[in-house]
């Protein structure tokens, strides 16, 4: 999700329609602006179990999060400094029995509000409570086309059910939807009827997001890692239909970096265009970046603002730009074209977030890794460690037995 | 229900939807639009011809007055401005004003 607000947009307007995606036009030179989008995850506590959960494994404890008040006033620290949006998410924002006033706070102070949403919680009445309070646009997660396959992935009973209920009363309300699909081994089959479900509930965009691989995913790795030709087929798919459907649905694609020979622009680069805000407080680089460990993150409790955290914070200052970069970055002509791919993979895969990112086929560690997702991918462990409080929780294995037999 | 799939013509009338907002960003001193998980950064040209799309005005007018202000041919404005609309339509971030009369 965060990956398409982070820049890598396939959506780029071209130049003769008057109109530039402005996180573009920024030149390299320029200082470090304060963000135009802001991801604030209120929230780590969720109704969904998916094994490739974004969130870190050390989840933050409802006990922990900023109370409704403290919200409210980052929200009105964000508009002041600039930010344009803000990205309601979680965990589920709706587990949040504040989330209608959070909302109308955002549009209070001027700030452009869109809601990340598992969909599970919402009645009707709190959807158009949220359209009532000024919400824009709702992004729904779907773990696939039916439930067989997606409440299995969830982990939660009659949940795809009723995500299309919501999807429908989204539109019903005349608020444009985006319907999010994460891709992994045991779900890219029904790419296809993705797409087609997306046309159906009258979704605006699309996001077919392959899973990326740190914290829970990489614990959930062997389980979820495409084949080769998975992914051939599916990049296929997907350029047919966005050839097709121009016009009706936009569709993004994130391409998985297992896979390629070159790393993505993780996060636009560390510290350039993007920070998130976690259930606690802290004002991250990324939202995974809390995985890294030794790294000081400072919170929107403490004595300095957002602007200053975002400016001085050794947190941020210590991956930006390309002074930090070790070889094969650092005399790499791709270096501010990447930013050295993703630190939170390179701390994942080799120990260390100041290493080149595996990813890059220029990194050393590049091909020992990828040989062995591989083989991971071609491999029969099916069975899903779920994300919960408890440090995730091994799926039953008659269930497993059922699915392999089917 | 949906808006899309809308032929920009002259006699269109058309206007941001509710989740497209034309807004001067005090910051960075630029016009933006504000849509789903985007911020849009319209030219000065995109800038006026959206301030004329208020569901009221059709294509038409708006092309008759921009042409009489720049003392441009009407014929070129017209292409520009239709096409101009039209992309935007076809991302998702103009609508039409509802018909009164069929």
């Amino acid at each position: 999700m965060s990956d398409t607000l982070a820049g890598n947009k396939t959506t780029t307007a071209g130049p003769t329609d008057g109109l530039a995606v402005l996180e573009q036009t920024r030149s390299a030179a320029e200082t470090y602006g304060i963000p135009l989008a802001v991801l604030l995850e209120i929230t780590h506590r969720c109704p969904l179990q998916c094994p490739y959960c974004s969130n870190p494994v050390e989840l933050d404890r409802g006990s922990t999060e900023l109370t409704t008040d403290e919200w409210k006033k980052v929200l009105s620290e964000l508009a002041e400094l600039g930010v344009l949006q803000v990205h309601f998410s979680g965990g589920e924002p709706t587990a949040r029995k504040d989330i209608v006033e959070l909302v109308q706070h955002a549009t209070d102070v001027g700030l452009y509000s869109n809601l990340i949403t598992s969909a599970v919680l919402l009645t009707k009445d709190k959807l158009s409570a949220l359209a009532d309070a000024g919400l824009s646009h709702v992004q729904i997660s779907f773990q696939g086309n039916e439930p067989l396959v997606a409440d299995r992935v969830a982990g939660l009973k009659d949940a795809h059910r009723k995500k299309l209920e919501v999807a429908k009363w989204t539109r019903e309300l005349d608020m444009p939807l985006t319907v999010n699909a994460v891709m992994h081994r045991q779900n890219l089959h029904q790419l296809p009827d993705i797409i087609q479900m997306a046309v159906d509930l009258d979704a605006d965009r699309l996001e077919v997001a392959n899973v990326q691989y740190y914290g829970w995913a990489l614990k959930n790795r062997a389980a979820l890692m495409p084949t080769v030709e998975q992914i051939e087929e599916t990049s296929r798919i997907v350029e047919e239909a966005q050839a097709r459907l121009k016009g009706t649905l936009a569709i993004d694609y994130v391409v998985p970096d297992y896979y390629a020979l070159r790393p993505k622009k993780c996060m636009g680069g560390w510290g350039r265009q993007f920070f998130n805000i976690s259930p606690a407080g802290k004002v991250l680089p990324c939202h995974a970046a809390e995985s890294i460990t030794g790294l000081e993150f400072e919170s929107v409790r403490s004595n300095h603002s957002i602007a200053w955290i975002w400016q001085n914070s050794e947190a941020f200052n210590r991956y930006r730009g390309t002074g930090w970069m070790p070889e094969p970055c650092k005399s790499c002509e791709f270096r501010e074209v990447d930013y050295g791919g993703c630190r939170c993979q390179a701390f994942a895969l080799t120990g260390d977030a100041g290493n080149t990112d595996p990813a890059c086929a220029l990194s050393p560690r590049h091909e020992e890794i990828f040989k062995q997702a591989e083989q991971e991918s071609a491999g029969s462990q099916n069975r899903f460690l779920y994300r919960n409080f408890a440090g995730g929780t091994l799926e039953a294995d008659e269930r497993q037995d059922k699915h392999d037999g089917s | 229900m949906a808006s899309r799939n809308i032929n920009v013509s002259e006699t269109s009338r058309p206007k941001l939807p509710r989740h497209a907002k034309l807004k001067f960003d005090e910051t960075r001193q630029v016009w933006v639009i504000l849509a789903p998980e985007r911020v849009l950064a319209p030219d000065e040209i995109a800038v006026e011809v959206l301030h004329l799309c208020d569901g009221v005005r059709s294509v038409a007018q708006m092309v008759d007055q921009l042409a009489e202000k720049y003392a441009a041919p009407r014929e070129a404005i017209a292409t520009d401005v239709i096409a101009m609309l039209q992309d935007l339509a076809d991302k998702g971030f103009l609508t039409e004003a509802r018909e009164s009369t069929a």
